[in-house]
């Protein structure tokens, strides 16, 4: 059964990853401004010309 | 450019109504040169696209423009005031742009290089309708990317207080690291636990389950000491001003539950509460964060230094220094242009002074001033060139003396919600009931279930179910409110605003118009021919009323007139076209043309005839009688006011005659009104007011409400901001305030039968922790439906749902 430990430390780790995406994402400054990014989207096939 | 669009009447830039159709390029026309301006910028820049993405994108321009307008940002000191980094080669700056408002203001000001090529990005932050900039020092300076900014119609909001506090507001972003922690913690937690709860005893092996029960503890304790630390801060800060807040009991029930997990734990009597711990927490975070969800773009706090430039010009032997307003100093001469505001209190030495001073003592028509007299400051300068010489500095004024009274130096006092109230009592009856239950078991001498009926009757007297639904629907109640323009500074002001039962009006700017009043002619019929005459003799005066009668005639040319006399304060007479007109007070012209209108009188005689008379009136808001008839239904009303009574009749038709109705009153009298309501009848009063003349009264009273033309619009320190367009429906935002109410009633006592369930296994000391982690998510995933669902029905119900999008 100590299979099992493995598993969850492993499913722990991946689990711990996304956790620290999210803080680096929020350090980030990914959601201080929720609305512009939204709107800015839109003109980014223009800008390119 | 696409000619599909339609050609109506309407300004290509800004979409307003275009009266003149002779300010036009092509087919495209203009409602003023102001606009025709910006089109022409970018038009030569190659920046149309802008008209593309969405239709008149702009924010009209008629305001007059002059070349030094920005020479103070030359200035080295205001300057590095507003730069908050710059290297060799680059400087950096955050401006405020209160015009932001739709996808095309973030394109065109994110392409803003091309305009100004010193600029090398810009990046919109749409949410603060901020605008970062990165530009070039060698190449431009911030003078030059203020004025190119302005140039294409988004001139920076720049101010004595962003200056003083540094314009770099941060957001917070603890509450999302928290809530990140809890969830993760939570959701791992109670992985671990459902592996307890699907097994038959014993049968989970020994070793596995001490290794979960240790990652669940590890796991937990981020959870309690950092997730969970705005409870307990909370909950001590009110223990240290001697009252129970809701935190309290929240705070005990986490701390009790953490222990005694950790003793079942320790002693292997069992898994602990600690998934039922975590959700709690990642929940209420969850919902503390729906109910901070505030305003950014709108600052509740303004003083009067939000209202006033940052620079004056002033002259010193015939040299034009742009000087910070703080050093501006006792006998300078300074210089103010048309709509500029005037700063300090000084005395007229130059120009042809109308100055406006509606938004400081609510006075609606502008008043002259003379050469040697006194202007006040907070004035605003409506047309021409003045010079000043200042009496008395910025911080010494008439107007600042107001920010002086100590309601503006008090710390909010802390307001007791009724929830806390309830929150108190719930504690009390658990502890009751947590204390009889362990007495029973004590004298059955049952001590080790008397210990598991006291713990797990605390843990589930938890009244998170009470903080959930407060916090989940006074989430959902500001929404909808800021979805209908009425953005209020914090949830507790719902609360507050239930609770009213008297308001106080103010007049100037409120339930009236700021701009434009209503002029209306009584007496005998004018030919074209008479009224050319009169608008020309008008014409040559610069008093308000003789402006505004002349507006209303709109005649484009003029007569010649002989011998003009002006008598101050009266009226004016003089001879056009061989005959002599006389127009002003009924006691100038000698004899009033009777009517019953109500408002400022201009008589008119001609060669000694009184043939009518022009009645200047207030404009009322849109709905505001119906609004008023709907509020005498349930509360009592009064209106104060700083302007004249000529309104008089009409206001006290409206409001009824037990009401009070007081004019011409200083902001100190208005002030002292709203107290006299509070502490001689003990009302709760809401005041919704607009100006600088309101701000004590707002600050006073239990509920202050400012009306904000447009959001960019100045507002004195409020608990909230209403857009006059929506002022009309102040009565179903109180109602549904209310019934925000009732809704938190209706789901706490819903999730109540939650603990009382929760409560029946505890007395008998038989709580488990699978009973806890069911009744847990089921009371917090009903809370959070009913308060959604009620609140969105509610919103139908009044009619807040049809809302237009930002």
């Amino acid at each position: 059964m100590s299979v099992i430990i493995i598993l969850l430390i492993i499913s722990l780790l991946i689990a711990g990853g996304f956790l620290i995406g999210f803080l680096w994402s929020v350090k980030d400054g990914q959601f201080d401004d929720q609305q512009s990014p939204a709107q800015r989207m839109l003109f980014d096939n223009e800008l390119k010309k | 450019m696409s000619n599909s669009r339609a050609i109506s009447l309407q300004c290509y830039h800004c979409g307003n109504d275009v009266f003149n159709s002779t300010i036009g390029i092509g087919e495209k026309l203009f409602c003023c040169n102001g606009c025709k301006m910006v089109y022409e910028i970018l038009q030569d820049h190659q920046l149309c696209n802008y008209y593309e993405l969405n239709e008149q994108p702009g924010v009209i321009q008629n305001k007059s423009r002059r070349s030094d307008k920005y020479n103070f940002l030359d200035n080295t000191e205001i300057k590095n005031k507003l730069i908050h980094f710059s290297n060799q080669k680059n400087s950096h700056t955050t401006l405020y742009l209160p015009q932001i408002h739709c996808s095309s203001c973030l394109w065109l000001l994110e392409n803003i290089h091309k305009i100004n090529p010193g600029i090398i990005s810009s990046r919109v932050n749409f949410t603060k309708k901020e605008v970062f900039i990165v530009f070039n020092h060698h190449e431009t300076s911030l003078r030059g990317v203020v004025e190119s900014l302005e140039g294409i119609g988004y001139e920076p909001y720049l101010s004595l207080n962003e200056l003083a506090t540094g314009s770099v507001s941060k957001t917070d972003r603890t509450r999302w690291y928290k809530i990140g922690i809890a969830g993760f913690c939570f959701a791992n937690i109670m992985m671990m636990s459902l592996a307890h709860y699907f097994v038959s005893n014993g049968f989970i092996d020994t070793k596995i389950e001490i290794v979960f029960q240790t990652i669940s503890l590890l796991l937990s304790i981020p959870v309690l000491f950092y997730s969970a630390t705005e409870f307990f801060k909370s909950a001590w800060y009110g223990l240290k001003n001697r009252y129970l807040n809701i935190d309290l009991p929240v705070a005990l029930a986490l701390v009790i539950t953490f222990i005694r997990s950790i003793y079942e734990i320790i002693n292997g009597a069992g898994n602990g509460y600690l998934d039922s711990m975590s959700g709690i927490v990642f929940f209420m975070l969850i919902g503390r964060w729906l109910q901070s969800r505030t305003y950014q773009t709108i600052s509740f706090d303004r003083d009067y230094k939000s209202f006033f430039p940052i620079a004056l010009n002033v002259i010193k032997d015939n040299i034009v220094i742009p000087t910070e307003i703080s050093n501006v100093k006792v006998n300078d001469l300074i210089q103010v242009y048309s709509n500029e505001i005037i700063p300090v209190d000084a005395i007229l030495s130059k120009g042809n002074a109308n100055i406006d001073y509606s938004f400081v003592s609510g006075e609606s028509l502008p008043i002259k001033v003379n050469i040697g007299e006194l202007v006040y400051a907070g004035g605003k300068q409506l047309e021409g060139l003045l010079e000043l010489v200042v009496v008395k500095e910025v911080s010494q004024s008439y107007l600042t003396n107001l920010w002086n009274n100590p309601i503006f130096n008090k710390k909010e006092s802390i307001q007791k919600s009724s929830y806390d109230t309830i929150g108190k009592y719930f504690t009390y009856a658990v502890l009751v009931i947590g204390l009889i239950a362990g007495m029973y078991w004590f004298k059955m001498g049952e001590t080790k279930l008397m210990w598991n009926a006291i713990t797990t009757v605390l843990i589930v007297a938890c009244p998170c179910a009470l903080l959930l639904s407060q916090n989940y629907t006074n989430g959902n109640i500001l929404r909808i409110f800021g979805l209908n323009k009425f953005y209020l500074r914090s949830p507790e002001i719902i609360e507050r605003l239930s609770r009213i039962n008297h308001i106080v009006l103010d007049k100037t700017g409120t339930i009236t118009q700021t701009k434009g009043s209503n002029v209306k002619y009584a007496g005998k019929l004018l030919n074209h021919a008479i009224q050319v005459d009169v608008a020309s003799l008008l014409k040559q005066s610069s008093h308000p009323a003789s402006q505004l009668v002349s507006d209303f005639l709109n005649v484009p040319n003029v007569s010649m007139v002989k011998h003009f006399k002006e008598t101050e304060g009266q009226g004016i007479e003089g001879w056009v076209n061989e005959k002599h007109i006389k127009i002003g007070s009924s006691n100038f012209v000698g004899g009033a043309y009777f009517t019953e209108r109500q408002g400022t009188k201009v008589v008119v005689n001609i060669d000694g005839e009184i043939v009518g008379e022009y009645t200047i009136s207030n404009k009322y808001r849109f709905g505001v009688s119906k609004l008023i008839q709907a509020l005498k239904k349930k509360y009592t009303l009064s209106l104060i006011s700083g302007d004249n009574n000529t309104e008089l009749a009409n206001i006290q038709e409206m409001l009824g005659k037990e009401s009070d109705v007081f004019f011409n009153q200083s902001p100190q009298q208005k002030l002292d009104y709203i107290k006299e309501l509070q502490n001689v009848y003990h009302f709760n009063v809401m005041m919704i007011g607009d100006g600088l003349n309101d701000s004590g009264a707002l600050k006073q009273s239990d509920v202050g409400i400012a009306v904000a033309e447009t959001n960019n619009n100045f507002t004195p320190s409020s608990d909230g901001v209403i857009d006059s367009s929506k002022l009309s429906m102040l009565n179903t935002f109180i109602q549904f305030a209310i019934a925000g109410k009732k809704i938190i009633y209706i789901t706490f006592s819903i999730s109540a039968i939650y603990n009382v369930i929760g409560l029946y296994f505890a007395i008998q000391g038989i709580l488990s922790p699978v009973v806890a982690a069911i009744l847990m998510p089921c009371s917090s995933i009903t809370i959070i439906a009913l308060t959604y669902g009620l609140t969105e029905w509610l919103s139908k119900y009044y009619q807040l749902n049809q809302t237009s999008k930002l």
